[in-house]
């Protein structure tokens, strides 16, 4: 199971995370720290895989870190032992196709200033720590009817305000 | 009205201190709050995107979610949208405000739009509780037949949600697996097969219903494996290796014990492992799983040599990645085929000299489960290697692992002290507490090398004084064998590296003057360089004598009390005439793992080594308190070093002693040389004992820790029974004090042998303090009264474990009719523990014609000090007419 998926900058700035265990505000940050850490004192050459061992008091003992430096980013996996690492590397490289295809030769500023968008992206690839698509042509068109969706109701939205504010959940 | 998300995100780039973004975000969540209060609808999913910015960065964003919950209740698909976003990243499982969503997900994944039940279904996949999974898991069921692959794609994920939440209800979902496998759509099959893995994972039991898959499962790898190019689930050139792993793993978890399943995967997973194209990730990524199956699995011969082969090549690979998983792989295979995997071992130590880390660390976790006798000096030679340049994270782990495999392996003594010298001479301050208590333990129970140990040490000392253990394992050999140290060497003759250092005193007593004064040193490590001047003191000349003298005195008024203590006790020890004895060398260290645990909870039977280290350091200190005993087994090389310690870790070894007591008692002649030991060790004992109530007098003044001790000498003197100090005694006290208990009792036909006499004669202060020795076997009438005879056959069952003490009831009717409905309890006072089996009958027939036994076990917490005794209920009936009796029944006072 996929515990976490991160993207980070090369100066240790998150662009996305994702966890799919909880962690409360303080522990996720402390483990965007660590995984910076980690990660970027390794060379292109090494590995692009981590593990924890026992030596970590932020970590599970049954972690395993599996990243990939793309240009200003590192993209982030950190997964239990049932997943295949080099699955896991394939499944970055989706990611990152996924993303190209949506914003059309992604770069960092893409994903500063459309978080969401990411996660919905991320959101029909992988779901709850587990992988759901791996095709990145499924993963663009669905994003993409979705977005269209969006769009034809917006009109609407203005007209049906009036009538929402009426809604409220039961507390 | 609260900024853009654009102009936020701007805003909170271009700050410059951290200080000034923290206050920016502040007063943005304000606005975004004083938003959320008005209601204002327009601002909403852009208010939520931006918490979603804002909790990225780690600032709290609690605040935003009721805004979720408002956001999703909206018809609109895109307030849908954001809103289950912002409750997957804001909200999480235990929080209760999700409960509250618990009905609009319902109503969601029943939606007749595929998206909003998508995006219903993938909140609900990522954060469901117990009772949300509960709760919703009948519309999941429902969901995954659904028509709409993209809907059972995310219905079977959520369906491994629930059932980790809620594992009884895998029986709902079982049924509806099968449709799922034989899906077009690959991506279905991939949740169903990750569905499949994680029941089978979860409850090994349900693996069952899932075996007649495998032709399924065989036929889809296959036909991926033979298509041609397809456009559309093309990765890498491989048609999608996603879905390959998984079957493989699947297929892995079938064919596990079950040559039936393995059988029929054979064919395909040898197709697999020649047909994959292992120029790219893609293709090794299956490659590698496919290994692990073929490797797991009970397949033919022919193809697990072909899996290592593979695993052989990804170790040439020049990427790292698969280096990597090749030694993974290998280490987990390990087992199956050393002698194959032993093939690779000069890649593998290759590997050790990567300048990745994780590639060093599986690297190194092979190497140490490939070392044998054979490999073992070349491999440990690589393995101090990667020790000097090895990361301080994984130092500590790679002296445990080396300490173990030369433990082990060793070709000789010499070698493994060598190799665990170079270990602590290189690993510093990162060795595990065990090492250096072990190294003591090989160098005393190897005397040949001790001479060259020491000077080996020395060498060291004079190198680096810096590292604690090494310096601690250093003082303590030169205290013990000082003498071997300075001794003249030019006589010898030389092996061929041996050692003939030429060392003054003066050098050695510098060099400890020197570990007094440095700065990183210890106070554990003054405490071993004090015990190392104190045993100096008899074995070095007197022209030395002074200068230790007047070290140790320096420490008199130190302000730790424990060298203080030690100062002063050794400083006492000077002024008596017999500390020669006190001080001679240990005897050889037993190791602590060869005693077993032994059923005794009065005591801790087992002390962790470095406290067992301790105590030998700390051995003149605990003579004082400790008495003659110890200075005994000084005396005595053949006793158990241990003794040292208060506690019975030599219980053993002492019930050996009393075992083969009774054998010189009852029979066999002792041998003369332990008789000539014997009495040579009395005369010493006797001899220490006086000088030690005389020297525990003297300390008594300082050594506030040990007045209870002292307290327990006295009870030792007096009672003559208290059991921790007994352990202690030699064996011919033990015989004398064996012939007096037998004495009282009466009960020993053997004549009591010269020898022993003698003993006894010479040794009249041991009388009282004497070990208590294993009674032989006792039977007596307890019980006698209307026909009913009860006899106690007592025995000791663990010879080391005298508080334990079968009782076998022996219950006999002389009456003339049989005794009816018998039946014995019995109570204990509360330092007693009994055990009571059922009698084997209840009937007693008459006329002493049968008996019935009824078998307890007592455990006596004061054993030597208080009785057993037993009162007993009795109730029975004779020709119908009850009775009953509750007598006591003693048992002899030394049971």
């Amino acid at each position: 199971m996929i515990k976490s998926i991160l993207i980070i900058n090369n100066h240790g700035k998150p662009r996305l995370i994702k966890f799919y265990e909880h962690y409360s505000e303080e522990k996720q940050q402390q483990i965007i720290r660590e995984l910076f850490l980690l990660v970027s004192k390794r060379t292109e050459r090494s590995c692009n895989f981590l593990e924890i061992g026992n030596n970590s008091n932020i970590f599970d003992k049954d972690t395993k870190i599996i990243y990939r430096h793309y240009a200003t980013l590192f993209f982030i996996f950190c997964v239990d032992s049932s997943e295949s690492e080099l699955s896991i590397i394939d499944l970055i490289q989706t990611f990152v196709e996924s993303l190209d295809k949506c914003f059309e030769n992604v770069c960092e500023l893409d994903l500063i200033f459309h978080i969401d968008k990411v996660h919905y992206i991320l959101d029909e690839m992988v779901m709850g720590g587990l992988v759901l698509e791996t095709n990145p042509t499924i993963i663009f068109s669905n994003y993409e009817i979705q977005n269209k969706l969006e769009k034809a109701e917006n009109p609407l939205l203005s007209g049906l305000a009036g009538v929402m504010q009426t809604i409220k959940p039961n507390k | 009205m609260s900024s853009k998300l654009r102009d936020l995100i701007k805003t909170v780039r271009s700050c410059k201190t951290a200080a000034e973004e923290r206050s920016q975000i502040a007063k943005e969540s304000a606005l975004i709050r004083t938003a959320m209060k008005e209601e204002d609808l327009e601002s909403r999913q852009r208010n939520v995107a931006k918490l979603l910015y804002i909790h990225m960065l780690g600032y709290p964003t609690q605040f935003g979610q009721m805004e979720c919950l408002k956001l999703i209740v909206s018809p609109s698909y895109a307030d849908k949208r954001i809103g289950y976003l912002g409750l997957m990243l804001l909200l999480d499982e235990k929080q209760e405000v999700l409960l509250l969503a618990t009905n609009c997900i319902r109503g969601d994944i029943m939606n007749s739009n595929q998206f909003i039940v998508g995006v219903s279904l993938c909140a609900f996949g990522n954060i469901c509780s117990t009772a949300m999974a509960r709760d919703i898991s009948p519309e999941i069921e429902k969901v995954i037949s659904h028509s709409n692959p993209y809907i059972r794609k995310k219905a079977a994920l959520c369906a491994i949600r629930v059932l980790r939440k809620v594992p009884d209800l895998t029986e709902n979902y079982i049924p509806k697996i099968k449709a799922l496998l034989s899906e077009r759509n690959h991506a279905v099959i991939l949740t169903a097969l990750t569905l499949i893995i994680e029941i089978c994972e979860m409850d090994s039991t349900q693996i069952i219903h899932f075996k007649k898959m495998v032709p399924q499962l065989v036929r889809i790898l296959k036909s991926l494996t033979s298509s041609g190019y397809l456009p559309e689930h093309d990765i890498g050139g491989v048609t999608d290796p996603f879905l390959q792993v998984k079957i493989l793993r699947l297929l892995r978890i079938l064919g596990q014990n079950d040559p039936e399943a393995s059988d029929a995967m054979n064919d395909i997973l040898a197709q697999v492992s020649t047909n994959t194209d292992s120029t790219k990730n893609v293709g090794n990524a299956i490659l590698y799983e496919c290994v692990q199956t073929i490797m797991t699995i009970e397949s033919e011969n022919g193809l697990k040599v072909m899996a290592i082969n593979i695993l052989g090549r990804f170790l040439l690979n020049r990427d790292n990645n698969i280096r990597y998983v090749a030694l993974n792989t290998l280490s987990r295979v390990v087992n199956t085929d050393i002698q194959a995997v032993q093939r690779h071992r000069n890649t593998i130590v290759e590997c050790l000299k990567d300048p990745d880390v994780s590639i060093r660390c599986r690297a190194l976790d092979l190497i140490y489960s490939l070392v044998t006798e054979s490999n073992i000096r070349v491999l440990v030679r690589e393995l101090l290697n990667f020790l000097l340049i090895a990361d301080a994270q994984f130092k500590s782990e790679l002296v445990a692992k080396l300490c173990i495999v030369t433990e082990k392996y060793a070709p000789n003594k010499r070698w493994q002290i060598d190799t665990i010298l170079r270990v602590m001479s290189i690993a510093g301050n990162f060795i595990p507490d065990e090492v250096p208590s072990n190294l003591i333990q090989l160098i005393s129970s190897t005397p040949e090398l001790s001479s060259y140990a020491v000077q080996k040490l020395y060498l060291a000392l004079k190198q680096d004084i810096t590292q604690q253990p090494l310096t601690q394992v250093g003082l303590w050999c030169i205290g013990e064998y000082g003498d071997l140290l300075v001794a003249d060497k030019s006589q010898l003759p030389k092996d061929e590296d041996g050692l003939s250092l030429n060392v003054s005193e003066q050098a050695v007593i510098d060099i400890i003057d020197l570990i007094f004064r440095h700065a990183t040193t210890t106070q554990a490590t003054r405490q071993y360089s004090l015990t190392s001047l104190a045993k100096l003191s008899s074995r070095f000349s007197q022209s030395s004598l002074q200068r230790i003298k007047t070290m140790i005195d320096n420490y008199k008024q130190n302000i730790n009390l424990e060298l203080q203590q030690r100062a002063c006790e050794y400083s006492t020890l000077f002024d008596f005439d017999k500390k020669a004895s006190i001080l001679d060398r240990m005897p050889p260290i037993e190791k602590q793992e060869e005693s077993p645990h032994i059923g005794n909870k009065n005591i801790p039977t087992q002390t962790p080594p470095q406290q067992h280290y301790q105590q030998q350091q700390q051995q003149p200190q605990q003579q004082s308190s400790q008495f003659g005993s110890i200075l005994d087994g000084l005396d005595s090389p053949t006793q158990s070093s241990a003794n040292s310690g208060n506690n019975n870790n030599n219980n053993n070894k002492q019930g050996g002693n009393a075992m083969s007591l009774l054998e010189d008692i009852f029979g066999s002649a002792p041998t003369p040389t332990s008789n000539g030991n014997m009495n040579n060790n009395n005369n010493m004992n006797n001899m220490n004992n006086n000088m030690n109530n005389n020297y525990a007098m003297g300390g008594m003044g300082m050594n506030n820790n040990n007045n209870n001790s002292m307290g327990g000498m006295m009870n030792n003197n007096n009672n003559n029974n208290n059991n921790n100090n007994n352990n202690n005694n030699n064996n011919k006290s033990q015989a004398s004090a064996l012939l007096d208990i037998m004495g009282d009792l009466q009960l020993t036909p053997t004549p009591q042998q010269p020898q022993s006499q003698s003993q006894q004669a010479l040794s009249p202060t041991n009388q009282t303090s004497v070990l208590q020795p294993v009674p032989q076997p006792l039977t007596f009438l307890v019980y006698q009264k209307h026909g009913l005879n009860i006899s106690y056959e007592c025995s000791k069952p663990q010879p080391n474990n005298l508080s334990l003490t079968n009782i076998n009831m022996v219950i006999t009717n002389t009456g003339s009719s049989p005794i009816t409905n018998f039946s014995l309890q019995a109570a204990v006072p509360k330092y007693l523990k009994i055990q009571l089996l059922a009698p084997s009958s209840t009937v007693i027939p008459p006329n002493n014609s049968g008996e019935v036994t009824q078998v307890s076990k007592v455990l006596n917490s004061q054993q030597g000090q208080k009785p057993i005794l037993l009162r007993l209920k009795l109730d029975f009936q004779i020709n119908g007419q009850p009775f009953s009796d509750v007598p006591d029944t003693p048992l002899p006072s030394l049971f």
